[in-house]
């Protein structure tokens, strides 16, 4: 029980330390940003890991982080293997798919008031439904391979991108727009040096909505049948045969796989629309 | 003449005309789609038809498959198990398995969609009250209390880029460990995971709203803090909340599904998918969809109703 004891010590150290440093005059620099919700991620693990070790947890129902670190070193061959299936065959390339058909779309329609008017709502409608669904559709469709995957993925992230990006090149205002006919701007002109760089934030919020929908379309798709590698595989077969540390590495990689995935997008963002007021400092 | 038309009939027209224009192109791919299977299913009855043999047939295009054998074609558009149904067919099965069998007074049969789609909405709503009661009062604290601010909200964020469907199996796993033995339960933890973080961002945006000009007028009223909550900060959320409502109830609509998908499930929509997929009756996986995305429209509608209700009470112009 003494293990308990020090999680519980520990955590009431961690909380008081990130209290003080969040009300201290360091509070605005970015070590301290960095520094306290990194302490509080700390705190959880150790909460689990002395959770686990002091009430005796069976490492079947839950392992302790440690023993998902060792595992997760130990079999880095096989999850090298499953993030290559899922994550670069299956979600990064039926990502690419649909973010490139969904802003093409709503180029397309955008060039009519009236398909606006009505794929708009009916975007909206679909971007709000569980479209997971359609993965055992898909997967009888293009097979077991990453084919199927990337399918389920591209209609996961086509609506969100559509409706953002058709919202996004309505955000240029009609002054703006009369400056660039006054410089006798053609329409490909306007669409690429004013519109589209002034859709850029609508189209970057749905690409991190979209991100995470990328990951949970390829690994669900891999329920519904896979060759024998890709992480929804993994997890699957590793809940069945009881080898539940090398399921919660799996998690692991599909939590860093998926944060890295945000973190670029965010980064990209970052870059592209610079002159916006939500990243200005 | 046009003025006499109500502006939302108006905005009814290129909607429907699109809806036309997507379900005449469905019907047009059932034919490419369906070809092979219809190819097979004439064979086995004994027609003649061009290539012979699937396996012959299946390096040949199904344009030239469709060119070579159109008397086939329509037998694409009445297939048992069809590659892709016609829309037609959807609607019957989804006919066949709610309207037909309440009528019968059999609606709370295992067969019968409504059942299912009960089953899934009780966990949606399970989902999304403990995701939203999570998501409220992590905004609340996150407004209140700094270090809750600085520790919580990047672990929030971080938590949505974890795809929670690799943990969905894990979470049945260990409730199921711990005793719990309803399915529901599992179900509504992993839709409460998808629908806390729109509500928590929502809040936090909504219970910011005030600005400091207000906030000082309630303090030279002598407000206390629980006062200034309940007058300024919490009515002045309410838009933010609604708005972040909707695209919770969907999103925990879909941490349901998921839910359902991957763990055995035996009643639930994402169970009918399953089981249409395990035993190859590919129109139980349509109609099961379709049912999903009506109950999605209904939930969103529904919260839609309420805001508006709302925003009329509280005098706000929607």
């Amino acid at each position: 029980m003494s293990a308990v004891g020090f999680a519980i010590m520990f955590w009431l150290g961690a909380w008081a330390l990130n209290t003080w440093l969040a009300n201290s005059r360091w509070r605005g620099t970015r070590t301290v940003r960095i520094f306290v919700p990194a302490l509080f991620g700390i705190a959880l693990l150790v909460v689990w890991e002395d959770s686990v070790r002091g009430f005796d947890v069976s490492p079947v129902i839950l392992p302790a982080p440690s023993v998902v670190a060792q595992t997760f070193v130990a079999s880095l061959d096989i999850l090298w293997i499953d993030f290559v299936q899922t994550v670069i065959k299956g979600a990064i390339s039926g990502f690419a798919i649909g973010v490139t058909a969904g802003i093409l779309c709503a180029i397309a329609i955008d060039r009519s008031g009236f398909l606006t008017q009505g794929l708009l709502p009916i975007g909206n409608f679909f971007a709000a439904l569980p479209i997971v669904g359609v993965a055992p559709i898909m997967v009888n469709w293009f097979g077991f391979d990453w084919h199927s995957k990337a399918a389920v993925v591209v209609v996961m992230v086509f609506f969100p991108i559509l409706v953002n990006t058709v919202a996004g090149l309505r955000a240029a205002d009609a002054l703006q727009r009369d400056l660039m006919r006054t410089y006798a701007a053609g329409y490909l002109q306007t669409l690429f040096k004013l519109r589209l760089p002034a859709a850029m934030p609508f189209i970057f919020n749905g690409l991190k909505i979209v991100t995470t929908l990328a990951l949970i379309g390829a690994i669900v798709a891999e329920y519904f049948g896979s060759p024998t590698r890709g992480m929804g595989f993994r997890i699957s077969t590793g809940v069945g045969s009881l080898s539940i540390d090398l399921v919660w590495a799996e998690i692991a990689v599909a939590a860093l796989a998926g944060t890295a995935f945000y973190g670029l997008v965010a980064l990209l963002e970052k870059r592209v629309t610079f002159w916006h007021p939500s990243q200005r400092q | 003449m046009t003025k006499a038309v109500p502006a939302w009939v108006r905005s009814l027209i290129p909607i429907l005309s699109v809806l036309m224009v997507l379900l005449a192109i469905w019907y047009v791919a059932v034919a490419p789609m369906n070809i092979r299977v219809a190819l097979d299913q004439a064979e086995r009855a004994g027609e003649v038809v061009v290539p012979e043999g699937s396996v012959v047939r299946r390096d040949i295009s199904v344009w030239r498959l469709m060119l070579d054998n159109p008397g086939v074609i329509s037998g694409g558009y009445d297939l048992d198990r069809p590659r892709l149904p016609t829309p037609a067919q959807v609607g019957q099965e989804l006919w066949k398995t709610t309207g037909e069998m309440a009528m019968k007074g059999r609606a709370w049969s295992k067969r019968s969609l409504i059942y299912h789609a009960w089953i899934t909405l009780q966990s949606t709503l399970w989902g999304f009250a403990l995701g939203t009661s999570l998501g409220i009062i992590g905004a609340i604290a996150i407004v209140y209390s700094r270090v809750a601010d600085m520790s919580l909200m990047p672990w929030a964020i971080i938590s949505q880029t974890i795809p929670i469907v690799a943990l969905a199996p894990m979470i049945i796993v260990l409730s199921s460990q711990m005793g719990i033995d309803s399915r529901g339960v599992p179900k509504a933890i992993i839709s409460a995971y998808l629908c806390y973080f729109p509500v928590l961002v929502g809040m936090v945006k909504g219970l910011r709203a005030p600005d400091i000009s207000q906030l000082d007028l309630l303090k030279t009223y002598d407000a206390t803090g629980l006062q200034s909550f309940l007058k300024l900060r919490l009515p002045a959320s309410l838009p933010y909340l609604f708005t972040s409502l909707k695209v919770g109830i969907a999103a925990a609509l879909v941490g349901t599904i998921v839910g359902e998908l991957p763990t055995g499930a035996i009643s639930g929509l994402g169970a009918r998918i399953l089981i249409g997929d395990q035993f190859g009756t590919p129109l139980a996986i349509w109609a099961a969809l379709f049912m999903a995305a009506i109950l999605a429209g209904l939930l969103v509608s529904l919260l839609d109703g309420l805001q508006r209700f709302a925003a009329r009470r509280m005098g706000l112009k929607t």
